[in-house]
């Protein structure tokens, strides 16, 4: 079993210490490089790095293998598994598989529909979904596959899902936040927050159901204008306000990277100054270069926390 | 209702290709009320076959064409047109015209795709509510399919794509777990959102489906 070189998710949670997580979006194709370049820079950044599961219902390299390569490099993998593109024998396969590689952290999504990818005339499969795979994975705990057979060896996984601050309406989102912490989930990653007075009034929420659970904030870096329209126009489940938007779109020329780690960095800074969650989850789609600058100028050392 | 669109003309024509003498048949039930294969359908087929040079031997519109045992009746009742034909063009169903192919071994063509099983919610406005799943589960979702009605078919309430109440998949559809979740606010039984719907049994009906009833009054009654 290959050995963790850092801490697993759940050790930096339950210590108290403020997770910061990068991710990793795998190639379309078996040219790695840049994404080991990627891994490499952020590996002593961030505490860990997801690693997305066909995001977006686009084919990509796989998050298993993805992980595989995280820990050969010194890395802290957070397996992303979708329930759209397998059904429950082939994720309970992967999982066995990704525990004796030495995977520990499992965020449990029941990923985007087909048609909004690039195989748009696959098979969906949707065998089960979130909340029925957090208790899939607590059954494999237990010893026991889905099939009620019994496993010889279990596993144990730190076991995360996602939940959506920005979606309307909220309450069914609310209602489902508590089946999956009933299911098993451990820690949340939310979805893109960028209003944090929003985020805020969730986070009350949240809190009202359980006080215990762990929940990060998702940030996603803005880079320029047009991915803000397409965002807001595009994205379920995302929305940036106004003031950012007016933010960026008063950045000098070539200046709207800068401003956007700006703003990623005054909110991180100020998740962790107001103690308004348990960690940040960085989403830097395709620019994970300028992770270290974010996290530079928000002050925040991993080594140090 | 069996919901079911028409193939394009081409592509009838080229299942045709070498069998001159067609025999139509028509379903007088679901494609009649899809018009795909009713008495005016099945009539502009004809004419438009024989604009290209095709001979129709017969045409039929009969109700339940999916009736195996019906099916074979017609086809005695037809016998010299249907024996005379090379290829049988069916406008209905996929189930009716396999139960064509019960009755010949000559050429069966679909004329028509199979779309769902469909609810009529005006003439030519059809949507689907349920997919045959085998073990029905509206009595926990307030008479709202989730299998059905959600594009995913998941269980346990929206996933994260849902968007002022549509579907991420469309922006034109209804999010079927807001209409489960309103319908059940509605009736005051949250609760049974907030219950945990556990791995379903996707071969409660396992194809290809079957049920046979048990003999009824055997032996005399
Ligand atoms: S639960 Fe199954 S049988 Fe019931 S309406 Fe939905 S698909 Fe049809
Ligand atoms: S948006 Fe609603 S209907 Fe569409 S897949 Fe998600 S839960 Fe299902």
């Amino acid at each position: 079993m290959e050995k963790h070189v850092k801490p697993g998710i759940k050790e930096i949670m339950e210590s108290g210490t403020f997770l910061v997580s990068g991710e990793i979006g795998p190639p379309k194709g078996t040219d790695i490089d840049e994404m080991i370049e990627h891994i490499d820079l952020l590996k002593d950044k961030v505490h860990a790095m997801n690693i997305t599961d066909n995001q977006s219902s686009v084919m990509r390299y796989p998050s298993l293998g993805t992980a595989l390569i995280i820990l050969e490099h010194g890395g802290e993998p957070n397996l992303q598994v979708t329930c759209r593109d397998r059904n429950r024998l082939a994720i309970e396969a992967d999982l066995l598989f990704a525990y004796t590689r030495g995977v520990r952290s499992v965020l449990c999504l029941t990923g985007d529909s087909v048609p909004v990818g690039d195989h748009k005339e696959a098979k969906a499969v949707f065998d089960c979904e979130s909340v029925q795979l957090l208790q899939l994975i607590r059954n494999m705990e237990e010893g026991k596959d889905s099939g009620g057979n019994e496993l010889k060896g279990g596993v144990e996984f730190y076991k995360g899902a996602i939940v959506t601050p920005e979606a309307h309406p909220i309450e069914p989102q609310m209602l489902k936040f508590a089946k999956k912490i009933e299911a098993g989930a451990q820690w949340f990653q939310t979805q893109a927050v960028y209003d944090m007075d929003n985020f805020k009034r969730f986070m009350e929420k949240a809190r009202k159901i359980d006080d215990k659970v762990k929940i990060c904030a998702g940030l996603v870096l803005l880079t320029s204008m047009g991915a803000i329209k397409y965002m807001n126009a595009n994205v379920p489940g995302v929305f940036v306000p106004d003031n950012l938007v007016q933010e960026m779109a008063d950045a000098p020329k070539g200046e709207a990277l800068n401003t956007g780690i700006r703003i990623m960095a005054r909110q991180i800074r100020q998740c962790i100054d107001e103690k308004l969650c348990d960690g940040v989850h960085i989403m830097a789609i395709g620019k994970e270069g300028v992770v270290p600058q974010i996290l530079d100028e928000a002050g925040v050392d991993i080594s140090k926390m | 209702m069996i919901i079911t669109t028409s193939k394009p003309f081409e592509e009838v024509l080229k299942q045709l290709e070498g069998e001159d003498k067609v025999f139509i048949i028509g379903c007088g039930l679901c494609s009649t009320t899809c018009e795909t294969g009713g008495e005016e359908q099945v009539a502009e087929m004809k004419t438009k076959l024989e604009a290209e040079g095709k001979t129709v031997t017969g045409t039929i519109v009969y109700d339940e064409v999916c009736h195996e045992l019906n099916t074979k009746r017609k086809f005695r009742e037809n016998k010299e047109a249907v024996e005379s034909a090379d290829g049988f063009l069916v406008m209905t169903c996929g189930a009716g015209c396999q139960s064509v192919r019960e009755s010949t071994e000559k050429g069966v063509h679909p004329a028509n795709n199979t779309v769902f099983l469909g609810n009529i919610l005006r003439q030519g406005n059809f949507t689907e509510k349920c997919s045959l799943c085998g073990d029905c589960v509206l009595e926990d979702f307030g008479a709202i399919c989730p299998v059905t009605r959600c594009h995913k078919g998941i269980l346990n309430g929206p996933c994260g794509g849902t968007d002022e109440g549509k579907c991420e998949t469309d922006k034109e559809k209804d999010c079927g777990w807001t209409l489960i979740y309103n319908q059940l606010e509605k009736m005051g039984k949250l609760d049974r959102f907030q219950r945990i719907y556990g791995l379903k049994n996707w071969q409660a009906s396992m194809k290809p489906g079957r049920v046979i009833f048990e003999k009824k009054g055997e032996g005399g009654e």
